[in-house]
């Protein structure tokens, strides 16, 4: 191995892990905000991913279903609330963006051929059909078992998973596809060759935790998630609603998730399946931040995109196995100095 | 009274017309959904394609979905024997779920034809593979005709990266046996997995040996991935990828990174282009426009072939099954199970089929044609 090739795979390395750590860091949020370990994190990778490619060939996305019955199964679970509450604004939120806001992108999906629209119209429409799903999803599945312990949680996600895994095969095909590049560029570094694609990713990633660090530290409603994730009866003492942090978090989840399959999906090919591994990978990083901690979480997740490009060179059979192998040392060594909290009786 | 005598002379009607029309069952597990659907849901469309009568019989098709789990494979092989007492057991899509299926159908002595292309799961024929057949061509004369093209254009030395399976496992072997036997050089091999999203790392290694060639071994979609990057790295020698690619998704999803790939397959998916002298041809071009009038232009795969080519043998050996037993008993698997093993010569989409005590899958030569990917298109060389 020469130092080119060391170069080279450091690059991929920096590119595969730049997804990671968005992931990551929506695992560690979804985490510390609901309590839910977020397995279904992968499928909004996949889903806007393919979503995109949808658009790109012209054909019509599966997901704006997704979104219609989401949307519809929001107002039936809230249907008994709004009849009770003689709230005309709740009732028209609810409303407005569960039944008339689907409808709206259902009229807009079937009617504008979207291969006309440019890359950045395509884009904002599949961010605007996949970002709603997350606070749908929360209202739907976690809302009514916020309180249970995260054990439950967990199981649910896993089954959540698992759906809508069965519903990307539906709705996308078993075939892979790969979008347009947003800048398809290549420029020449020494013995390396940065496709504009790589630039696209890792200046995104960056742009969004900056952009995610300005939220937390200067809007109400990140302040609010942060005392959520702080202490969870504190904040609602502090008149926080627990049901309106859970869905603001899957909201930001789903938008991550969804930037992250737009900026992958140019460079490499993308299946109804595929979120769940790079959600996995994701995961194993942010366990290296202890699901808690933002930093460790991203250099965890740029530790895993190395570690991923440098033993597929070396033992390229092996890789997977190299990867989630490094979860078992740092739960080891995380278990020898954190003393062991039982999660706590409500 | 009246009415119960006549619900008893009903049911004894419709018990003695039951025996009297007792119908061939054939239990089908495809891997539909999961890692495998691409292949598996061909697979599925054939089924529904298949006759449903045979020899003057009624076949009935009962089709299970594996999601491309061995475990999966497994239950539905033991449901459709023991639940549904079928005769004869058609399946798996992939490998390692067919290899799992040959101990419960061996326990059962129901024949089984799998759809399944490793060589393993038919060979040496043993005690177990005795109930076993397949109609896929076997990844060792695929890659004898990999190799003699490879020889033909004076190719040196080699590159290997195929999936870190037992498909990919699978493929090296066979491949580093052809080699050695033509004098050729095996320089480097490489790994990957399905759902991989970078193979940086196994390309630079490959284009760092500097192979005359690299055989890609994948299937369907996930085999473009080391092709581009393969292009993107300036690897400029001669590419060949396995004929596990041939579908209309692989041409897409690769798009012009795949210009000149050279690869075998079965004569079924240039059906149409084949000399009226090959023996496929004729069943070939058939399987053919039945499956584009009804899936589409473009869509044909050797995938469903195999089945329709079980379908072949399954009709082919009915009448001798037929003369020595009724369905529904172990007689008539046991005879179904020689029937197929005595067949000789039958013409199908993939070939000509002659089984024997020692070969269960019973293809030659004339059962393996070379393509090349030339404007999106598959080219037959002749």
């Amino acid at each position: 191995m020469d130092s080119s090739i060391a170069l080279i795979l450091t690059q991929d390395g920096i590119v595969n892990g730049a997804v990671y750590v968005l992931l990551a860091l929506a695992l560690v949020l979804v985490f510390t905000v609901t309590r839910i370990i977020f397995i279904p994190q992968g499928e909004f990778v996949a889903f806007a991913a393919l979503t995109l490619a949808m658009l790109e060939n012209g054909r019509f996305p599966g997901t704006v279903w997704l979104v219609l019955a989401a949307g519809l199964a929001v107002c039936v679970m809230e249907a008994g609330a709004l009849v009770a509450r003689h709230d005309w604004r709740y009732r028209l939120q609810v409303l407005g963006w569960n039944l008339a806001y689907p409808l709206v992108l259902w009229a807009l999906a079937a009617t504008i051929d979207w291969r006309e629209a440019g890359q950045w119209g395509r884009i904002a429409f599949t961010l605007a059909l996949i970002v709603p799903l997350g606070p749908m999803m929360f209202r739907v599945f976690f809302q009514p078992i916020a309180a249970a312990p995260v054990l439950v949680l967990l199981i649910v996600a896993v089954a959540v998973h698992v759906a809508l895994v069965g519903l990307g095969l539906w709705m996308f095909g078993a075939e892979g596809y790969r979008t347009l590049p947003l800048w398809d560029e290549n420029f020449l570094v020494g013995p390396l060759r940065i496709p504009g694609q790589a630039i696209w990713v890792v200046g995104a990633s960056l742009a969004l935790i900056v952009l995610l660090a300005q939220f937390f530290s200067r809007t109400i409603y990140g302040k609010a998630l942060r005392a959520t994730a702080v202490n969870r009866n504190g904040a609602r003492l502090m008149g926080i609603s627990p049901n309106l942090a859970g869905r603001l978090t899957l909201m930001l989840s789903a938008a991550i998730g969804a930037v992250s399959g737009i900026l992958v999906s140019p460079i490499t090919t993308i299946y109804y399946d595929t979120g769940f591994l790079i959600g996995l990978k994701g995961f194993v990083a942010a366990i290296i931040g202890g699901l808690a901690a933002y930093p460790a979480a991203a250099a965890g997740a740029l530790l895993v995109g190395l570690l991923e490009s440098f033993s597929s060179f070396w033992a390229s059979a092996y890789k997977e196995v190299i990867v989630f192998t490094l979860i078992i040392p740092v739960l080891f060594w995380r278990s020898l100095r954190t003393h062991h909290v039982e999660e706590e009786e409500e | 009274m009246k009415t119960k005598k006549r619900i008893i002379l009903g049911l004894a009607l419709a018990l003695g017309w039951t025996l009297a029309q007792a119908q061939v069952k054939v239990g089908v597990t495809v891997s539909a959904t999961g890692p495998a659907a691409s292949l598996g849901i061909p697979e599925k469309n054939t089924v529904e394609m298949l006759p449903k009568e045979m020899a003057g019989q009624k076949i009935e098709y009962l089709v299970l979905d594996d999601a491309s789990d061995t475990t999966n494979a497994v239950n539905n092989t033991r449901k459709l024997i023991a639940e549904n007492q079928v005769d004869v057991v058609m399946g798996s899509t992939v490998s390692p779920n067919a290899l799992a299926m040959i101990d419960v159908v061996a326990e059962a002595k129901v024949p089984m034809i799998s759809f399944a292309a490793g060589d393993k799961v038919i060979s040496p024929v043993d005690e177990k593979r005795h109930w076993v057949f397949k109609t896929p061509q076997s990844d060792k004369m695929m890659t004898e005709a990999i190799v003699e093209h490879m020889v033909a254009s004076g190719v040196k030395t080699v590159g290997f990266i195929g999936y870190s399976d037992a498909y990919g496992e699978s493929w090296y072997q066979s491949l580093s046996e052809a080699i050695a036997a033509k004098g050729l050089q095996l320089v480097v091999n490489e790994r990957y997995n399905r759902t991989d999203t970078s193979v940086t790392g196994q390309v630079l290694k490959i284009v760092g040996a500097k192979p005359d060639a690299v055989l890609i071994a994948g299937s369907g979609t996930p085999a473009a991935l080391p092709q581009k990057t393969l292009k993107e790295r300036g690897y400029a020698g001669k590419i060949y990828q396995t004929h596990g690619v041939v579908n209309p998704d692989f041409l897409r999803v690769c798009g012009r990174d795949c210009e000149g790939t050279f690869l075998p397959s079965s004569p079924v998916v240039v059906a149409p282009q084949l000399p009226d002298s090959h023996p496929a041809k004729a069943a070939g071009v058939e399987y053919f426009q039945l499956y584009e009038s009804k899936y589409g232009k473009g869509s044909v795969t050797q995938f469903g072939s195999y089945v329709w080519d079980a379908g072949k043998l399954l009709a082919a050996a009915l009448p001798e099954a037929l003369a020595k037993a009724k369905p529904g008993t172990p007689e008539f698997r046991a005879a179904l199970r020689d029937a197929i093993e005595h067949l000789k010569e039958v013409p199908a989409a993939n070939g000509v089929y002659t089984m024997s005590p020692t070969d269960h899958l019973g293809l030659d030569h004339r059962a393996r044609v070379m393509l090349r990917i030339e404007s999106g298109q598959w080219k037959y060389i002749p």
